[in-house]
């Protein structure tokens, strides 16, 4: 009886914690931000992140490090080469038999294909050669890919979702599945998804990138954050690009 | 390196009045920040912003710290003649940079 009881507790708290957000009712944290954002973001004349975005087209074509190559030297034109790839990543890499995303991709090629240094994480050439291949995905579905060798970190960056961290004690789900559309201070809640990065915050006055923002969440509830770069952004990220699949994606987009 | 995305109607109509947009990357700095280390950022805007038309200046600005990172500016004028729009800038450390777009009128 008393295990039946505690089986019957589990189940009730499992049902809890996963309050998922029905595919029909996901909406791009574009529609919680102020008509005003909108616009900047949808007119590429007047959208921030397009500086980056021809930054990075510049510097596809240009040469850097020892074998004297570009990233065209290899993918051509980015336009037709690149496009949709940002909405299938976080991808396996065969290497480190571990989930990578599009920057860490992006900076693994430079410095075993180019010979190049490896550049940081939040420098302004890699933000900008990662919004200009995530750009060439603009519009296009999220679409994560089904390969198997992934489920593990996905699911280990669903429990990290639905943790409680920090002193606030609130995990992503308390905000981003359960109170989505409430105010918190003076702005909505959105949903959380990741379907504009590398983005351009006014906040920040500058593009940046998932891991910036999720380190802003968990300052937030007052959790240690994690280090840029950290396998756990990774697992998380695969977490958030399935939950968001189907979603267009945005990039640059622009948010308050 | 010039960062800039101007935004000119490559044609248009003798006399339509045309939307010119200019947007440069540029931090702004107010010059009221800390850096980590608790000494003062020192101050580096954009003061002055000009655009010239064939030649004839059409539009400035005098930029001050309430400006926010990457200054966006849109403006209009008459479409008087085909010809070139230089767009020119000066910031705090004195370093002026320019960038142009060209207009077909007919």
């Amino acid at each position: 009886m008393l295990r039946l009881a505690l089986l019957g507790a589990l189940v009730v708290a499992a049902v809890g914690a996963v309050a998922d957000i029905a595919p029909k009712d996901r909406r791009s944290g574009f529609e919680f931000i102020s008509p005003q954002t909108q616009a900047m973001q949808s007119d590429e004349t007047s959208n921030p992140g397009m500086l980056w975005v021809a930054d990075g087209e510049r510097l596809w074509g240009e040469s850097r490090g020892s074998a004297g190559k570009s990233c065209a030297s290899c993918h051509d034109d980015a336009v037709d080469s690149m496009r949709g790839v940002a909405a299938r990543y976080p991808a396996f890499d065969e290497e480190t038999k571990r989930p990578i995303d599009l920057m860490s991709r992006i900076d693994q090629c430079r410095a075993k294909r180019q010979g190049a240094p490896s550049l940081t994480q939040q420098s302004d050439e890699l933000l900008a050669l990662t919004a200009y291949v995530a750009y060439q995905s603009r519009n296009m579905p999220i679409a994560p890919p089904d390969d198997p060798r992934l489920q593990p970190f996905r699911d280990n960056g669903r429990d990290w979702f639905n943790r409680r961290l920090g002193q606030l004690q609130l995990s992503c789900a308390s905000c981003h599945d359960e109170r989505w559309g409430a105010r918190l201070g003076g702005s909505v809640i959105p949903q959380g998804h990741p379907t504009g990065y590398p983005l351009y915050r006014l906040e920040w006055q500058s593009v940046g990138s998932l891991q910036r923002r999720l380190r802003g969440c968990l300052v937030g509830v007052r959790a240690q954050p994690f280090d840029f770069g950290a396998p756990e952004f990774v697992d998380i990220e695969l977490f958030l690009m399935e939950r968001a699949r189907g979603l267009p994606m945005e990039t640059p987009a622009v948010r308050p | 390196m010039i960062r800039a995305l101007v935004n000119v109607p490559k044609t248009a109509r003798r006399g339509e009045i045309i939307e010119v947009r200019a947007m440069i990357q540029h931090v702004m700095e107010t010059g009221y920040r800390e850096g980590p280390n608790g000494v003062t950022i020192p101050r580096n805007i954009i003061n002055r912003f000009v655009c010239k038309y064939a030649g004839e200046e059409i539009f400035s600005a005098e930029l001050f710290p309430a400006i926010s990172a990457n200054p966006y500016m849109a403006f209009s004028t008459v479409a008087t003649g085909s010809g070139t729009l230089t767009f020119e800038w000066t910031d705090d450390q004195g370093e002026t940079q320019s960038t142009s777009a060209e207009i077909a009128v007919t």
